[in-house]
């Protein structure tokens, strides 16, 4: 076959020897490189369809994002007017002003921002110690362990056995109770595990030379070797808990320990009157709920869209893509 | 490597070439190190994720959370039962598999067709930029992601605030429940359909690009290689996602039907996984919602072992 001798992808050497292909070629090599050479040039009427299409989804998934920033960013009359919201037009910080000043935003987001880093924490250590348990070879019983572990993502507990679990482990009502029943995620530790088994043998070898045991292994060569890969993982980790808010509804009455989702979901959705809640002087008329409820939505969103970057830059490269199928 | 021989020598004690001349005992005392690397993770995986299915026994039991497993009495089949005749679980189960059909009809393609949009950009920034936009509704909760949906097609919220403005009616979306589930629908393509596209995205760049030159040269346009090319490059894992999503068939997930369960009603939201919270720890009846728990497991394992089954008689590889 001809095309299997043509080198392909490179345009330099997209000799094809047929005239129809090669002509447009030409011509595509000035806009960019990035075409492939066989490819034949666009329609018009397609790349604008495309175009348009694109343009679409992405005013789709950003629109109502800006909305609620606009939002909370509006002075009441503003949003009650109803006008079209992209820039909120009189720029105030009353809403912000209302729920930082205290009561109960400020103390979920201090329970969402401790149960994140201890929870994290905890999280990273036990997934890194079995996957690293589980990632040399030769070690009996890994296999079994490797099953217990498909197994359980096969037979996932049900929702009433955990909370009569977590209820006999006395943990109602305690922070451990959000992070203990989802320490580890089976998806993450293969990752892991992945990206450890993947570190040469040669390296632990010397290293065993050299007298190291295995907390040593683990603790100097395998772990800094794995930095990229324990970042991505433990970014998965933080985004999970500070997401997560029905754990909180099944296993924490107190509302003092609330996490920031829980307490979103009490005065945005259920539209409770947080106004009441927090310390507001009585002199000041409150601000309205919506500017109020779209600022609470903005301080849970915000951590989110710090991390995004890193998180974004590590799965696009396809470190998790190559685990999912163990 | 200066230390070659000696690193031979050393590294034999887990070469599995010659441990496995050893017995069994000793390879286990000479890793004893990496037992208790796993000592912490096993015990939680047996705790938390093993322990839990043997506490489907209340599924069997009257359970009593005063008395205890122990003490409750057994009943056998009971509840399972009870189960066939609850109207709420009917209900239930109702809402779960119209949901899910519409999920796989419309929310499991999404993200294919996505994918080959995205993958027909040429340009690698445009991609990129796009890219990193459409994945970013999966990182928010459904908490979030309600509360801005909330805010843009809510009875006050940006659309209807226009339509006022403008002197139309006001319509209902959020909280109409005959349109309901075609909204959890478009919600979960909103949130989750850029993630999805990932996977499609690397079995799309696996394709050999030669295939598609051979598909030039034999006269095939864009369409046709779409067709004969692109589709089955991709098959496999295509095959494989919908292993893994009939597995979860019978859980269309829990924290969007719940957060707006208030809005629409139960006729409407109430799908298994939220009856489950409603029967069992709302209103006590343990027993009568693990057994709802219980079946709805077991058919989901049913399902990823049939549907592998069935992939692997068809000569695809599957999941297993």
């Amino acid at each position: 076959m001809v095309t299997t001798d043509a080198t392909p992808a490179t345009p330099d050497t997209a000799g094809l020897g047929n005239e129809t292909l090669a002509l447009p070629n030409r011509r595509r090599r000035q806009r960019g490189p990035d075409r492939p050479p066989w490819m034949e040039q666009p329609n018009p009427f397609m790349t604008a369809l495309k175009a348009i299409v694109l343009i679409l989804i992405v005013i789709i998934m950003l629109f109502p994002m800006i909305n609620v920033f606009a939002t909370s960013f509006s002075s009441y009359r503003d949003v009650l007017s109803g006008d079209f919201i992209l820039f909120p037009r009189h720029p105030t910080l009353e809403a912000y002003q209302a729920i930082f000043k205290g009561g109960i935003v400020v103390r979920a987001l201090q329970v969402s921002a401790g149960l994140t880093i201890f929870g994290t924490f905890f999280q990273m250590l036990f997934t890194t110690t079995l996957a690293f348990g589980l990632s040399r070879r030769g070690v009996p019983g890994t296999r079994f362990v490797l099953l217990l572990i498909f197994g359980s993502m096969l037979f996932p507990p049900g929702m009433i056995p955990m909370y009569l679990l977590v209820k006999e482990l006395g943990m109602i009502n305690t922070f451990p109770s959000l992070v203990a029943p989802g320490l580890i995620s089976a998806f993450n530790l293969i990752i892991v595990r992945q990206f450890f088994m993947n570190i040469p043998q040669e390296l632990i070898d010397s290293a065993r030379i050299d007298g190291a045991n295995e907390w040593h292994l683990f603790w100097n060569i395998v772990m800094p070797l794995s930095k990229a890969v324990l970042a991505v993982v433990a970014l998965f980790y933080a985004v999970g808990i500070w997401n997560a808010w029905f754990n909180a509804v099944l296993y924490i009455n107190d509302t003092t320990k609330w996490p920031i989702q829980l307490v979103l979901r009490q005065y945005v959705l259920q539209g409770s009157a947080l106004t009441n809640a927090s310390a507001l002087t009585s002199n000041q008329p409150p601000p309205p709920a919506a500017t109020t409820q779209m600022a609470i939505v903005v301080v849970a969103t915000v951590p989110i869209l710090i991390v995004y970057p890193f998180l974004q830059k590590y799965f696009t490269k396809g470190v998790l893509t190559g685990a999912i199928k163990g | 490597m200066a230390t070659g021989p000696a690193t031979l020598e050393q590294g034999a004690r887990v070469k599995p070439g010659r441990v496995s001349q050893r017995s069994v005992w000793s390879r286990m005392w000479a890793n004893r190190g990496m037992y208790l690397f796993m000592l912490p993770g096993v015990l939680w995986l047996i705790l938390f994720a093993y322990v839990p299915l043997i506490g489907n026994i209340v599924a069997f039991q009257h359970y009593s959370p005063f008395i205890g497993f122990r003490a409750s009495p057994f009943v056998g089949l009971d509840n399972f039962r009870e189960m066939i005749h609850d109207p709420d679980f009917i209900m239930s189960l109702r809402n779960t598999i119209e949901i899910e059909l519409l999920q796989l009809i419309f929310a499991f393609p999404a993200p294919l067709l996505l994918a080959l949009l995205l993958n027909s950009i040429i340009s690698e920034r445009v991609k990129r930029a796009v890219q990193s936009i459409v994945y970013l509704p999966h990182f928010l909760s459904w908490v979030i992601v309600i509360a801005m949906w909330q805010q843009v097609f809510g009875g006050a919220g940006f659309l209807n605030g226009l339509l006022v403005n403008q002197g139309f009616h006001t319509i209902d979306i959020m909280s109409n429940p005959s349109i309901f589930k075609g909204l959890v629908v478009t919600q979960t393509i909103w949130k989750d359909i850029g993630w999805g596209t990932i996977i499609f995205l690397a079995a799309l760049t696996n394709i050999d690009l030669q295939l598609y030159e051979a598909a030039v040269i034999d006269g095939a346009g864009g369409w046709r290689r779409l067709i004969d090319v692109t589709l089955p490059g991709i098959r496999g894992i295509v095959i494989l996602l919908l292993i893994l999503r009939l597995g979860t068939a019978l859980s269309v997930g829990f924290e969007q039907y719940f957060l707006q369960q208030d809005a629409v009603g139960a006729q409407a939201a109430q799908v298994l996984d939220t009856f489950i919270y409603f029967r069992g720890i709302q209103s006590g009846d343990f027993s009568f919602a693990t057994a709802v728990g219980l079946v709805r497991g077991v058919v989901g394992a049913m399902l990823i072992f049939g549907a592998n089954w069935v992939a692997n008689r068809f000569g695809e590889e599957g999941l297993f």
